[in-house]
């Protein structure tokens, strides 16, 4: 059996591993872009601080790891495959022959349609290679804007702010984070920013940026105009699909997966953020661009590809994120769910902030802010859909009784 | 054969010795916010739940982790976190249905129980017998088992 792993990220690697294991007979090739040994981007702001070097964002220590384990890491670029023959056309002249098929091949930054974003002194923070040119231009005192605060831009957001520079954050949106947190917890984040002298400008667009004196000017909507060194562009990302353009692979935001992980065509299958499988919450079929999405489909889609039968139950979105020291949380459906019922404690002068979301007595959402001990619990009640019963009524009065909740209810259920 | 720690709550007198008896060994310093055991306690002090980490064969946390800085004891079953490796991304604190890994602000990185490479202090310094450490298919632990598979499975209702 030949298997093709297509990215070589966290899904990609994983997926190889396990397949390693459940068919050792087979043949695992993965095929990354990068001119690096696989890594990890959620490891990236630790390089820009400086708290680790290259082989710190590194997925597996050991030179010899993938020798060892017989996996053929290849640095080329799948530019396009041919489903009926089963075979990978490579950018370097080559093609792969597999019996079944792993896109694994993650997202790129996309940059907003503004004048001036290809100058120089714009850049992405997305690969380790974009990582390095923002450490060179973002020194001690430059002036550097951010633009986006959504999870991406807030973890740069950081490692920014660490290494002294003067910083601006753009975001489009009216709050930090709209993806992540609602209004109170995007306020609150936004006014800890600030205290800790980073300049937030919410609800704000750059309508085009130019070359000024050196350096680099932002003409804001607001008729604002703001000099820079560095301008970091975290807008989003966009997952890998082009090389799947002549297929019949379906793709809708990401490559459309079933609860197998397999796609619209047999033997080819899809994992981590370009994949669009089922969520754990609403039964749809999402893109989770998060790393434990990326961890179990890459494990499910190879024991799937090595012949098993095994169930994705869904992918719960959550994400938690460091903003300058302090810690926030999200969890599945913390907007809240039809028909369900909020819980709010929020001590703004402290900067603390708890929000579940219920349906019937099962917890199905949360946001946490300035909490970090425990949060985990929040996954487990929501992802084993514990009935809260009696506790149901005192958490809607005290939050911060769940982990309370918890025990007791996993206590009684044991 | 893996040992475990065995926890029996009815025994517990909530005095906090296991608290810093792991975060002497850990720290340094008797400091029950430290400790990698927590006593939750509810009826008004008169029932005490002692909480660590069961050491679960799923290994949520093991698996979330981005650059491979929690590995197995091959020894004592337990996982644990290299801190030379952990970069602080704390993934695995949403990760791990039971809450039992947890960020440590003052070092930015996660602490979580490694059983201390087989001779879980707690254990050593709970009075009442409400920890101990026992072969791993002894008892209650295999209800914390059944209650981790839980977390990959559908609801029955």
């Amino acid at each position: 059996m030949k298997h093709v792993i297509i990215g070589a990220g966290p899904a990609g690697i994983i997926a190889a591993e396990t397949l390693r294991r459940a068919d050792p007979r087979s043949t695992v090739t993965v095929v990354g872009d990068e001119p690096e040994p696989p890594y990890s981007r959620m490891a990236i702001p630790y390089l820009l601080t400086g708290s680790i070097g290259d082989a710190g964002t590194h997925l597996r220590r050991g030179a010899d790891h993938f020798a060892k384990l017989a996996v053929d890491i290849r640095r080329d670029r799948a530019t396009g495959v041919d489903v009926g023959d089963r075979r990978v056309a490579l950018a370097g002249g080559g093609h792969l022959d597999y019996d079944r098929l792993l896109i694994a091949s993650g997202s790129h930054a996309v940059r907003p349609p503004i004048a001036g974003m290809d100058l120089q002194g714009v850049e992405n923070c997305w690969t380790l290679a974009d990582a390095r040119r923002v450490a060179a231009g973002a020194r001690a005192g430059a002036r550097v804007v951010l633009m986006g605060a959504g999870f991406i831009g807030c973890i740069v957001l950081e490692a920014l702010a660490k290494r002294g520079v003067e910083l601006t954050v753009i975001e489009m949106g009216e709050r930090m984070l709209p993806r992540m947190m609602d209004d109170v917890g995007g306020e609150m984040i936004k006014r800890w920013c600030e205290s800790k002298g980073v300049r937030v400008l919410t609800g704000a667009r750059v309508g085009a940026v130019s070359a000024a004196d050196g350096g680099l000017e932002l003409a804001l909507d607001s008729g604002e105009s703001l000099r820079a060194e560095l301008v970091v562009c975290a807008t989003g990302v966009s997952p890998n699909v082009d090389f799947l353009a002549d297929t019949a692979v379906r793709i809708e935001d990401g490559v459309l997966v079933d609860e197998y992980l397999c796609s619209s065509v047999a033997d080819v299958y899809a994992a981590g953020d370009v994949a669009q499988g089922p969520d754990f919450s609403t039964g749809e079929r999402r893109v989770h661009a998060i790393q434990p999405t990326a961890s179990e489909h890459g494990r499910i889609a190879a024991l799937n590809m090595a012949g098993g039968r095994t169930r994705f139950r869904g992918s719960l979105s959550m994400n938690v994120l460091n903003t300058l020291g302090l810690v926030s949380s999200s969890f599945g459906l913390w907007m809240g769910a039809e028909g369900g019922e909020t819980a709010r404690a929020a001590d703004a002068e402290r900067f603390r902030y708890l929000r579940l979301e219920f349906q019937a007595d099962r917890l199905v959402g949360a946001l946490a802010l300035g909490l970090t001990q425990h949060v985990g619990v929040i996954r487990g009640l929501i992802q084993t859909r514990v009935r809260l019963g009696q506790w149901k009524p005192q958490l809607l009065r005290d939050p911060l009784l769940v982990m309370d909740a918890y025990l007791d209810c996993t206590r009684r259920r044991a | 054969m893996h040992k475990s720690l065995l926890i029996d709550p009815e025994k517990c007198t909530s005095c906090l010795q296991c608290e810093m008896a792991c975060s002497f060994e850990h720290e340094g310093v008797f400091n029950p916010a430290k400790s990698r055991i927590k006593i939750f306690e509810f009826e008004h002090g008169r029932r005490a739940i002692p909480y660590t980490c069961t050491q679960c064969a799923e290994a949520w946390c093991l698996y979330a982790c981005p650059v491979e800085a929690i590995s197995l004891n091959m020894e004592t079953g337990a996982k644990e976190v290299a801190e030379d490796v952990c970069v602080g991304c704390k993934v695995c604190t949403i990760a791990c249905p039971f809450g039992t890994i947890n960020y440590n602000q003052d070092t930015g990185k996660v602490i979580k129980c490694d059983l201390c490479g087989g001779d879980p202090q707690c254990a050593a310094a709970c009075p009442t017998g409400a920890i101990t450490y026992v072969d791993a298919d002894w008892t209650g632990y295999d209800r914390m088992r059944e209650w981790a598979q839980k977390t990959h499975s559908q609801p029955s209702a």
